[in-house]
């Protein structure tokens, strides 16, 4: 039986680990290596990576990273944050990242999705979508807008939609990350993640909100998410990983636990 | 030397440095010389059966995969690897290298939830014994991308198995000195790379 994964995700700016509170007021936190190195020796299943760098001309840090990663962890982990072509995408797997997340620039233009999945194919190509709690109407059936650039820019397309287009596109699995919840560790938006899960045919990843143990058994269940995305609850040591895949064993949640 | 076959299919500086972090020394190629001169092959692989097999001729590596199994050395298939070795895909309608009898099918599930790509860890049960897999231990876990799963014709060839919704499928195929798995071993942490490491031991025989 499949089980379910717990990616942990590290914002990296100019090499250095961030954590941000509602996608705003981000500071950093220490290295992004050897904290994937950490939580790999600790049993995480899958990482993620965001290069939030603001300019351009640091993204080669990114890769200096990604390298430096890729020479000690053995397990999936993908790179997203930036991404506008194939050949960045290109460069990042070469580095040594499983997969690519794209995200904004898809948004903007989404032929971006079918172009990467056609170079790295359709299970290397994630989409990750900032979504907005708005009110339901005819503009957003679902009620829910996409938004990018960390959620500053709401762009009047509605988040189930564009779930599917993404989908349809080729994307290989889904990150849906609310930013109502992002930041918030109250817990994950469990409404916007079912929905999402429940209407595609690929992964889904939810992310956003998490801050106990209970919150991972929520979405994992309820919320049927494939796999739940930790940041803050793992960055500042308050849990482990292995930890939290106790507790969700513990609850029945199949999770793996040797490793 | 350990040849890692290049036809433009997936990360196999992934496989590479895995390669290294074990201590066995791997170069990636495309020449069907160096493949021949090897001591062992890895021949691993995501993406599309059908644009890997034309690939894979373009190149004559077909040819060359194929006399090298014949020679006996060992040969590790990894995830496409295990699929081409057999002898017909699914994707595509597309001859493969029939290396082990039998063929490659696509998931197909009634129950949505059941997504395809079956993406993630799952565990493996090994059915027979084998030395490759002396050192891991049944029930392990390993990481899975894949929509198409092989299905040899004969039990003889499965030596592991992991179920996926209601499909209970060939994870690890070996016949010979061939060996493969479905599951990426170079993505699946300490226990893919003592796989690894068994590899770098294996003399071919079963």
């Amino acid at each position: 039986m499949l089980s379910k994964r717990i990616i942990s995700c590290l914002d990296v700016r100019n090499g250095n680990l961030a954590k941000s509170v509602k996608f705003v007021d981000t500071k950093d936190i220490g290295d992004p290596v050897s904290k994937a190195k950490e939580y790999y020796d600790d049993g995480l299943d899958e990482l993620v990576f965001y290069d939030i760098t603001a300019s351009s001309d640091d993204r080669n840090i990114m890769l200096d990273v990604v390298e430096a990663v890729a020479k000690q962890v053995y397990i999936p982990f993908s790179v997203g944050g930036g991404i506008r072509s194939v050949e960045d995408a290109s460069k990042l797997l070469w580095a040594g990242a499983e997969k690519i997340n794209v995200n904004s620039a898809a948004v903007q233009r989404p032929a971006l999705i079918k172009e990467c999945a056609r170079a790295i194919g359709n299970q290397n190509t994630v989409l990750s979508m900032d979504i907005l709690k708005v009110e339901i109407g005819r503009e957003f059936p679902s009620g829910y807008e996409v938004v990018i650039n960390g959620g500053r820019t709401r762009m009047g397309i509605d988040a189930l939609t564009w779930a599917l287009q993404g989908e349809e596109l080729g994307a290989g699995e889904l990150v849906v990350n609310s930013i109502d919840a992002d930041g918030t560790r109250e817990g994950y938006e469990l409404n916007l993640t079912r929905m999402i899960a429940e209407a595609v045919s690929i992964p889904v990843i939810a992310s956003g909100g998490a801050g106990k143990p209970e919150h991972l058994y929520d979405v994992l269940t309820e919320g049927q998410a494939d796999a739940a995305l930790v940041a803050s609850m793992v960055h500042y040591n308050e849990y482990t990983v292995s930890e939290l895949k106790k507790y969700l064993h513990d609850r029945g949640v199949k999770v793996r636990l040797r490793f | 030397m350990i040849a890692i076959v290049d036809y433009d299919a997936g990360n196999l500086r992934s496989v590479q440095r895995a390669c290294e972090h074990v201590g066995l020394d791997a170069e990636i190629t495309m020449d069907p010389e160096v493949i021949r001169r090897a001591d062992k092959l890895i021949f691993p692989g995501v993406g599309s059966a059908e644009s890997a097999v034309d690939t894979l001729k373009h190149r004559g590596l077909d040819t060359a995969i194929l006399e090298f199994f014949a020679s006996g050395k060992p040969i590790l298939g990894i995830c496409l690897g295990l699929q081409i070795a057999l002898e017909h895909s699914e994707e595509g309608d597309k001859e493969c290298l029939g290396i082990v009898e039998g063929v490659c099918e696509r998931f197909m599930f009634s129950d949505k939830m059941l997504k395809v790509p079956h993406i993630g860890w799952n565990e493996v049960r090994i059915v027979t014994a084998h030395p490759m897999l002396e050192s891991i231990e049944d029930g392990d876990e390993f990481y899975f991308v894949h929509s198409y799963f092989a299905h040899p014709t004969s039990n003889a060839n499965v030596f592991g198995q992991t179920t996926y919704g209601d499909r209970t499928f060939a994870s690890v195929v070996s016949r010979d000195n061939f060996f493969a798995t479905q599951f990426h071993l170079e993505k699946s942490g300490e226990k893919g790379l003592r796989l690894l490491s068994s590899f770098a031991d294996w003399n071919g025989s079963c």
